[in-house]
């Protein structure tokens, strides 16, 4: 009898790691995905939705799109896990059993964390970039705070590129001139990865963005227009942009599978479940202590793959295990961009920026509907 | 002469920023003067936590390492 295969969350992570069991499984795995909206969303290009540069409804299209025919897909919302039972509850009250399950159901934003953040902009969600692009369009100079008010947050490189797509911005309407941009960074440099501050830091200045270190932002006061860190600094602005604190899902909090931020707890190598040997976990929703990116989820579902189809037929668990890659794009304005390549043993490197990076990360956001989801990229 | 530290942070297995944000919290509830003491594993924490205390004004005052545990004990600045 084949084996049932549930995975929860259909993001870049889950419909991969599903497409790929159906596919090696060779027929020895019913894979089912749960997923709470039947679409898919390439999370990415908010970034660029908020600056005008992409329209919001190139990132979305129907999940059963993009997963193989053999791949059910049940559009519900998780709302427990039992692992005792080996079944997961879903918000309709139906019960799906399982005997190995993936849970990929990403992060969710809760801006309301932090005291008066709900009045500030961020390019998180769609609703988000969509409004951040409005605010935008309206500017007309003044003070522009870029901050972050919660750690960790998906995609660590993004403050930084949404100050340099600002700037763009600004100029390209003529009102860079009358707009200061102040990035406000929880350390003493651009963002945590060292090596690629000491690059982007001197092109920071000189697009005349001004950095402000150990600024751990702890509340905003929306009436007087300043945000204040818990280093006890305090600065005005005229259009707030933050970074949201991220948080685990619900149903994790609910079902006792993660940490009091609701990530789950899994071995940063196998991706296994702490104390549940048939419970797995990829992408954002995970506690291991490695960026919370699209590039992540993809690595991840791989190795999660190959595990289960090793489980299914009885197999030797694979040696191949997650070593903790990361590959990221980070765009630094005027058509130029870098990346960021390291694991868990080997540091981070980056190039020096030129636009052959900028077209390459043009290019993947272009093909991801036809490589990502389909497990078409190694 | 013994110190008395009136708080202790467990920041093991946590990746830059988070001790630096967890340590800023708790100093907050300090009182100027008192000490705090953190463990931690990012191999950052040592350089981080140097440039936050003088960023910030607060006084490290103990930094060492015992294994891959880094241990440093950071004094809130008089206001």
């Amino acid at each position: 009898m084949a084996a049932q295969v549930l995975v929860l969350g259909g993001g870049v992570g889950g419909t991969m790691c599903a497409n790929v069991i159906a596919k090696r499984s060779g027929g020895r795995a019913h894979v089912t995905v749960v997923d709470a909206t039947g679409i898919h969303v390439f999370q990415p290009g908010f970034l660029y939705v908020a600056v005008g540069q992409e329209r919001p409804s190139a990132l979305h299209r129907s999940e059963a799109s993009l997963l193989r025919h053999d791949v059910r897909l049940v559009v519900d919302r998780a709302r427990k896990v039992d692992p005792a039972a080996k079944r997961v509850i879903l918000a309709s009250g139906r019960t799906l059993p399982y005997d190995e399950l993936v849970i990929a159901t990403g992060s969710r934003t809760v801006m309301g964390e932090v005291p008066g953040a709900r009045s500030a902009h961020d390019f998180y969600t769609m609703a988000g970039a969509v409004q951040l692009f409005k605010a935008l369009e309206a500017f007309d100079g003044g003070m522009i705070v870029i901050g972050v008010a919660g750690i960790p947050y998906k995609c660590p490189p993004a403050p930084v590129e949404f100050a340099f797509l600002l700037d763009d911005y600004l100029r390209a309407r003529g009102i860079r001139n009358k707009t200061e941009v102040k990035l406000l960074s929880p350390l003493n440099r651009a963002f945590t990865i060292e090596a690629t501050s000491k690059l982007v830091q001197p092109i920071l200045a000189e697009r005349g963005i001004e950095l402000t270190s150990f600024f751990n932002v702890e509340s905003v006061d929306a009436m007087a227009k300043t945000v204040t860190s818990l280093e006890g600094e305090t600065v005005s602005y005229d259009l707030l942009v933050l970074v949201p604190p991220h948080r685990g899902q619900k149903v994790i909090e609910d079902s006792g599978l993660g940490d009091e931020r609701g990530w789950i707890t899994v071995d940063k190598n196998t991706l296994k479940h702490e104390k549940f040997p048939d419970i797995w976990a990829i992408g954002d929703a995970t506690s291991i202590p490695i960026s919370k990116s699209g590039s992540v989820a993809h690595y991840e579902a791989s190795v999660v793959a190959d595990e289960i189809v090793a489980a299914i037929r009885g197999e030797a668990a694979p040696t191949h295990v997650y070593d903790g890659k990361v590959m990221c794009f980070l765009e630094t304005g005027q058509g130029q961009a870098t990346t960021i390549r390291f694991d868990y043993t080997h540091p981070p490197v980056s190039p020096r920026p030129a636009r052959i990076w900028h077209w390459g990360k043009a290019m993947f956001n272009k093909t991801y509907w036809h490589t990502v989801p389909q497990g078409r990229l190694p | 002469m013994s110190i008395t530290i009136a708080r202790s942070l467990d920041l093991k297995g946590l990746s830059c920023p988070l001790p630096i944000i967890k340590t800023a919290k708790a100093m907050k509830e300090l009182t100027p003067g008192q000490l705090i003491e953190v463990f931690a594993t990012d191999p950052g924490s040592v350089p981080d936590f140097t440039a936050w205390a003088q960023a910030t004004g607060n006084a490290l005052v103990e930094s060492s390492r015992e294994g891959g545990v880094f241990h440093f004990v950071l004094k809130k600045k008089e206001i």
